[in-house]
C-alpha cells in the first residue's frame, strides 16, 4: 500500500509541477517573447490623440479681398453614443434642443443621422462622418442659447456646446463664387483609413468640394495634436506628447470679388432676360479669363446658392435642393460640368480645318438656304440664303450651309461610310487642336471633358449601344416605338459604328454630338486672342504662409497651340470682329464702348424637359477683348436661353462695360487686372461680420 | 527536500512550524497586500476616495487570516475529526443561508455571497472548501484492520459528503468554485488508494455533470459567455472578452522588468476590471513584470512543494488525506486563477490565494495552511 501511495503522490506532484511549469512558460511568452506586441496594444488602449484643428487659411481675391475666412461660433454638439442608450434614442433630447435652437426638429433629426443609417431618398443633410464624433447640431448658436444647455445638463445629456473656428464666406462684394470656392464637410471612413495617403483625424474638417478641396492640404495646415493618457473612464492621466497646430497657409484666388459679383449679376440677368423672351432658361455659367495668363478672373454658374449653408447647419430642404431637378441643380458647376454642344461658336475650328483642307480664306463661298445630303436636307440656321459671300461674312452673318457643304466633302474624300486607311479628318483634327475632348486642366475639381465625337467615339458608342439599338422593339420603352425612332435605331443598329456624313455635318456647325463646357471655349478663345496659346486655366494665383511669406507663385502654363498659322488666327480675329461689328451681335454690342471680338451660338439641344416639353436652344457667347490688344476672354452659356445674341451676347456687353467702366459704370480694372500679389489682412479677415 | 521526522515537540506556529513553508506565505501575504493597495490607490485617490480604503481592509484580513492559521495549529487535528461533523454541517448551512432571499446577494450573476450589516460580507463556499476536504479525510482514512484501501462504501460515503455542499454551490451558481472542489475530490479519491474505477468513473461523471448542467441552463447565460469568450475572444468582446484581452496585454505590457510597483499605465487606469480581486495577477505581471511574476510563481510553487512533502511526510492517513485535499485544492485554484489571467484557462470567478483581496478566501486559504501546519507538526 506503502509504495502504491507513495507512488500516486508522486504522480500527483509531477501534474502539479507540469501545471506550474505551464504557467511559467506562458508568463515567459507573454511578457518576454510577444512582450512587445503587448506593450503597443497597452499603449493603444491608453493613450489618446486629442486634436486641435489648425487656423484654416483664408481665401483671397487677386486684391487681397477675404473670400473664405474664419469666425467665431459656438458649435452645439450632439453625442450619439449617449442619446442612443435612451429607450426613445433621444428623441426627447433632441426635440428639447430644437425648441432651445428654434430649429425643425427634422432637420436636427436628420443632422445627427449617420448617412448610411436612413433611407436613400432620405439622406440630405444627413451626417457624413461617423458615430464617434461629436455631431454637429448648430455653429451659429447665441451666447443664451448655449447656457441654457449647459446650464441643464440634466435635460440635454449628450449635449455639449463649446466656440468653434467656422468657415465663413463673408460675400464682401457680393459675390458668392458658390462653385469655385467650394466648401468643408465633415472627414468621412474613407478619409480616415487612409486611402488617399493623407493622415487625418476624427474631428478634422476638410474641404469637400471646389478651390477648398483641392487646395485642402495646403490650407488645412497640420492640426495640433496632445496625446493622453487615460483610464477606463477616459480620463485625463499624463500627458505624453503636445504639438500645437500649424495654421494653415493663404490662397490668392486669382478671382476678382468685384468682377465676379458682376459677372454673377449678369449672369442671372441673362437667365432671367431669356425667361422674359419666353424660354426655359434653367441654368448658365460664365467666365472671365485673362487671355495672357490664363488667369480666371471671374467664374459664375448659375443656380448658386449660398456656401455658409454648410457650416451654418443645413437643413433637409437646402440639402435636397442642392441637387434637386426642380431647382435647377444648383450644386453643379456649369463652367467645367455643363457640357453642351458649342453650336456657332465651334466654327472657328470649322473654318482652320477648312484652311487645312486647302479652301482659300480669299474665295467666296455659295450660303444656300438648305443642303440635301443624303436624304436628309440640312437648313441653314434662318433657313435664309445669303448667296455667294466671303468667309468673313460668313462668321459674320453665321451662315452655316457652307460648312455643310465643306464638312460633307471631306467626308466624301475620306472615303464616306468606307473610310480610307490614311484619314485626313481635318475638322476632327482641328477640333481636338482647340482642345475639344480634353480636360483644361484647371485647378479645380470634378471638370468634365466635353466630347469629340470622332470615329474612335463612335466605335466605343456603338459598342455600349448596340445591343440597345439592334433589339429595339424588345429593349425600348413602349413611348419610344413610334416610326421615326425605330427608323433611327435601325440606322444606329446597321452603320452607328460609323462617322456617317450627317454626323459631320452636324459636327461642322457645333452640334449633334460634339459637347463642350464654357471653359473650354474660353479656353479656346483665349487662344485665338493671344496668338494661338491654350492656356491652363488657373484659379489660385498663390499660395502664402500667414507670415506672409509666398511659398509658391502659379505661373501660367501653356497646354497648347492652335493648330493653325498665323495668318488664319489674324483671319479668324478679324473674322470675329466682323460679328460684333457687322454681323450676328452687332446689336447686342452697339455702342459697348470697347472693341469686342466674339462669336455667336445657339444650340439646337434635343430631349425633353421633365414636364414634357422640348428644350430650348442654347444661347452661346465667346469673346475677347479689346480686339486690338486683346486682355480678356469672356465667355457666357445660357441653357435653353434661346438666342445667342440677345441672351448671352448682351450678358457678355455688359460684363465688358463693368470691367472697363463704360457707359457710365464704374471699372472694375482701372489698370489692368492685379499682377502684384496682394497683402493679406488675416486680422481684419476674421474680423469680419 | 526531506522532512526530519525526529520525533520532537513542534509546539506553536512559529517555532515549530514548518518555516520554508510559513515564510513563502508570509510573503505572498505581504505581496498581496502591495498589489491591492497598487491596485486601488491611484484609482481611488483619482475619484476622491480613500487611497487605502482596500490597503487598510486586506491588512485586518491578513492578520485576522494569520490568526485563524495559528488558532488552526492549536487544535490537533487528529481531534479535529471529532469536531468534523459539526465543521461540515457549518459548512452546509452557510450555503444553505446564501439561497434564502434577503440573505444572500448576487455578485457578478452568482449567489455566494452573504451581507452582513456594515457592508461586510461573507462567502460561505470557501469554507466549504474546509469542510469538504475535512469531511472526506475523515471518512476516506477510516479503515478496518489490515485494508489498504477504503472500500466502495467510504468512496460512496465520501461523495455523499461531497454532493450536498457542491449542489448548493452549484445552485448559486458558482461555476469556479465546483470546478476547483471536483478537482480536488478526485484528487483525494484517487490518492486514497481506492480502486481506479472509480477515478475513471468520476472523471466521466464529471464530463457529463458539466455537459448537463450546460445543457440544462443551470449555467447561466453570463457563465457561458465567459466560457464562449475564452474559446473565442470575439465572441463577447464588451464584456468577459474584453476583460479577458484586457487581462493578457496588462500582463504582457509588463515585460522583463514591469513598470515599477504603483506606475502601471493600464493598472493605475482600471482597464482590468475586478483588478484588487480575481484578476490582482495582472497588476504583478504589469508594474512587477517578469521578474516579479517569476517570484511569485516560485512561492506557490514551494507552497505546493512543501504541501507534498508534509502529505509525504505523515504517517496518519487523515493527515495525509486533509494535506492531498490541501495541495489539489491550492494547485487547480493557482492554475486557473493565473491560467486565466493569462488567456490558458477559462473565466471563472476565483480569487488568487493569499494575493486577492477579500476576507473569505483569506480565511479559508489561511485555515488550509493551519491544517498543513498542524500535519506537519505532529507527524512522528
Amino acid at each position: 500500500m506503502r509504495d502504491r501511495s507513495t507512488l500516486t503522490l508522486l504522480v500527483a506532484q509531477v501534474l502539479v509541477i507540469s501545471l506550474m511549469l505551464s504557467l511559467f512558460g506562458r508568463l515567459f511568452y507573454l511578457q518576454i517573447a510577444d512582450g512587445p506586441r503587448y506593450q503597443e496594444a497597452a499603449l493603444d488602449i491608453q493613450s489618446r490623440d486629442i486634436v486641435a484643428p489648425a487656423l484654416r487659411g483664408l481665401i483671397v481675391d487677386n486684391e487681397g479681398n477675404a473670400l473664405a475666412t474664419n469666425k467665431a461660433g459656438l458649435m452645439v454638439t450632439a453625442d450619439r453614443s449617449v442619446l442612443d442608450k435612451f429607450e426613445d434614442k433621444g428623441v426627447s433630447v433632441l426635440t428639447r434642443v430644437a425648441e432651445v435652437l428654434k430649429l425643425e426638429y427634422q432637420d436636427i433629426y436628420t443632422r445627427t443621422r449617420l448617412c448610411g443609417e436612413l433611407a436613400i431618398g432620405e439622406r440630405n443633410g444627413c451626417w457624413n462622418g461617423n458615430r464617434y464624433q461629436p455631431i454637429p447640431i448648430t455653429k451659429d448658436a447665441s451666447e443664451k442659447q448655449v447656457f441654457t444647455i449647459l446650464e441643464r445638463s440634466d435635460l440635454f445629456p449628450g449635449i455639449d456646446a463649446k466656440p468653434v473656428s467656422i468657415r465663413s464666406y463673408p460675400s464682401l462684394a457680393g459675390q458668392r463664387a458658390t462653385h469655385v470656392l467650394g466648401y468643408l464637410g465633415p472627414i468621412t471612413e474613407k478619409n480616415l483609413n487612409n486611402e488617399e495617403g493623407k493622415r487625418y483625424y476624427r474631428n478634422e474638417l476638410i474641404g469637400k468640394a471646389g478651390i477648398e478641396f483641392l487646395y485642402d492640404e495646403q490650407l488645412r495646415g497640420i492640426p495640433g495634436i496632445k496625446t493622453v493618457i487615460v483610464d477606463r473612464k477616459e480620463i485625463v492621466r499624463q500627458e505624453s506628447l503636445n504639438r500645437a497646430p500649424v495654421p494653415g497657409n493663404h490662397l490668392v484666388l486669382s478671382l476678382n470679388a468685384k468682377l465676379q459679383a458682376a459677372v454673377e449679376v449678369e449672369l442671372k440677368d441673362a437667365v432671367f432676360r431669356a425667361r422674359a423672351n419666353g424660354y426655359r432658361g434653367d441654368s448658365g455659367a460664365a467666365i472671365v479669363m485673362d487671355v495672357k495668363t490664363g488667369e480666371v478672373l471671374a467664374m459664375a454658374s448659375y443656380p448658386d446658392y449660398d456656401l455658409n449653408i454648410w457650416e451654418n447647419g443645413i437643413t433637409v430642404n437646402q440639402a435636397r435642393d442642392l441637387y434637386s431637378e426642380k431647382s435647377g441643380v444648383p450644386a453643379l458647376s456649369r463652367a467645367i460640368q455643363g457640357e453642351f454642344a458649342p453650336a456657332s461658336t465651334f466654327k472657328v475650328v470649322s473654318l482652320s480645318a477648312a484652311v487645312d483642307a486647302g479652301y482659300s480664306l480669299k474665295n467666296t463661298y455659295e450660303c444656300p438656304a438648305e443642303v440635301q445630303i443624303g436624304d436628309r436636307t440640312f437648313k441653314n440656321f434662318d433657313s435664309n440664303a445669303a448667296g455667294r459671300i466671303s468667309m468673313t461674312t460668313a462668321m459674320a452673318i453665321s451662315c452655316d450651309s457652307i460648312w455643310y457643304q465643306i464638312a460633307y466633302d471631306e467626308w466624301v474624300r475620306d472615303g464616306g461610310l468606307r473610310p480610307k486607311p490614311s484619314l485626313n479628318d481635318y475638322f476632327f483634327n482641328s477640333a481636338k487642336g482647340y482642345g475639344l475632348g480634353k480636360k483644361t486642366g484647371v485647378d479645380l475639381p470634378s471638370e468634365l471633358s466635353g466630347r469629340l465625337p470622332n470615329r474612335q467615339w463612335k466605335l466605343d458608342w456603338y459598342d455600349r449601344n448596340k445591343d440597345f439599338y439592334c433589339n429595339y422593339s424588345e429593349k425600348a420603352k413602349k413611348s419610344q416605338l413610334t416610326p421615326y425612332l425605330i427608323e433611327i435605331a435601325r440606322e444606329n443598329c446597321l452603320d452607328g459604328d460609323k462617322v456617317r456624313a450627317g454626323d459631320m455635318v452636324n459636327f461642322s456647325i457645333g452640334q449633334g454630338d460634339t459637347l463642350m463646357t464654357p471653359l473650354q471655349l474660353a479656353v479656346a478663345y483665349s487662344a485665338l486672342a493671344n496668338g494661338g496659346k491654350l492656356m491652363v486655366p488657373k484659379v489660385a494665383k498663390a499660395i502664402v504662409e500667414p507670415s506672409g511669406r509666398v511659398v509658391k507663385e502659379f505661373k501660367p502654363e501653356i497646354s497648347g497651340r492652335l493648330p493653325i498659322k498665323k495668318s488664319t488666327l489674324k483671319f479668324l480675329q478679324n473674322s470675329l470682329r466682323a460679328v460684333v461689328t457687322g454681323g450676328t451681335a452687332t446689336g447686342a454690342f452697339s455702342g459697348v464702348g470697347v472693341e469686342v471680338s466674339g462669336k455667336t451660338g445657339t444650340g439646337q439641344v434635343f430631349g425633353r424637359n421633365l414636364d414634357g416639353s422640348s428644350k430650348d436652344d442654347t444661347s452661346w457667347f465667346a469673346s475677347f477683348a479689346p480686339s486690338k490688344k486683346p486682355e480678356y476672354a469672356v465667355v457666357m452659356m445660357v441653357s435653353q436661353g434661346g438666342f445667342g445674341a440677345s441672351t448671352s451676347g448682351v450678358g457678355v456687353r455688359k460684363i465688358y462695360e463693368h470691367i472697363f467702366g463704360t457707359n457710365g459704370r464704374v471699372a472694375i480694372f482701372t489698370n489692368g487686372n492685379p499682377k502684384k500679389l496682394p497683402r493679406i489682412d488675416s486680422i481684419k479677415a476674421e474680423l469680419l461680420p | 527536500m526531506k522532512i526530519s521526522l525526529k520525533a520532537q515537540s513542534k509546539r506553536g506556529f512559529f517555532t515549530g512550524a514548518d518555516q520554508i513553508l510559513n515564510a513563502a506565505v508570509f510573503l505572498l501575504l505581504l505581496i498581496g497586500i502591495v498589489l491591492v493597495y497598487a491596485a486601488t490607490r491611484d484609482w481611488f485617490a483619482a475619484n476622491d476616495l480613500d487611497p487605502e480604503y482596500y490597503l487598510k481592509r486586506q491588512i485586518v484580513n491578513v492578520i485576522i487570516g494569520i490568526a485563524l492559521a495559528y488558532g488552526t495549529t492549536l487544535i490537533d487535528y487528529r481531534l479535529l475529526r471529532a469536531y468534523t461533523p459539526f465543521v461540515w454541517g457549518f459548512g452546509v448551512l452557510g450555503l444553505v443561508a446564501v439561497l434564502i432571499p434577503g440573505l444572500g446577494s448576487t455578485v457578478n450573476g452568482a449567489r455566494s455571497w452573504i451581507s452582513f450589516p456594515g457592508g461586510l460580507q461573507f462567502q460561505p463556499a470557501e469554507l466549504a472548501k474546509i469542510s469538504i476536504i475535512v469531511g472526506m479525510a475523515l471518512i476516506l482514512s477510516e479503515r478496518m484492520a489490515g485494508e489498504d484501501r477504503p472500500s466502495d462504501k467510504q468512496v460512496l460515503q465520501a461523495l455523499g459528503v461531497t454532493a450536498l455542499p457542491l449542489i448548493l454551490i452549484v445552485a448559486q451558481p458558482d461555476l469556479g468554485t465546483v470546478l476547483i472542489i471536483t478537482a480536488a475530490v478526485i484528487t483525494m479519491i484517487a490518492l486514497s488508494g481506492a480502486s481506479l474505477y472509480w477515478v475513471v468513473g468520476l472523471l466521466i461523471a464529471g464530463v457529463v455533470g458539466v455537459y448537463l448542467a450546460i445543457a440544462s441552463g443551470e449555467v447561466s447565460e453570463y457563465q457561458l459567455n465567459r466560457l464562449k469568450s475564452f474559446v473565442d475572444p470575439s465572441a463577447d468582446p464588451q464584456a468577459s472578452g474584453y476583460q479577458l484581452r484586457q487581462a493578457r496585454i496588462t500582463i504582457g505590457s509588463g515585460g522583463l522588468l514591469g513598470k515599477g510597483l504603483f506606475n502601471g499605465p493600464q493598472t493605475n487606469g482600471r482597464f482590468v476590471p475586478e483588478q484588487q480581486t480575481d484578476f490582482i495577477f495582472t497588476v504583478a505581471g504589469e508594474e512587477l513584470g517578469f521578474i516579479g511574476s517569476s517570484f511569485i510563481l516560485l512561492l506557490y510553487f514551494i507552497v505546493l512543494m512543501r504541501a507534498f512533502a508534509i502529505a509525504r511526510a505523515t504517517t496518519d492517513l487523515f493527515g495525509k488525506m486533509v494535506s492531498i485535499g490541501v495541495v489539489a485544492w491550492f494547485s487547480f485554484q493557482i492554475f486557473e486563477n493565473i491560467g486565466m489571467t493569462m488567456g490558458l484557462m477559462p473565466m471563472t470567478g476565483v480569487p488568487l490565494l493569499f494575493l486577492s483581496y477579500g476576507g473569505s478566501a483569506m480565511f479559508a486559504n489561511m485555515i488550509a495552511i493551519g491544517l498543513l501546519q498542524n500535519v506537519y507538526q505532529r507527524t512522528r
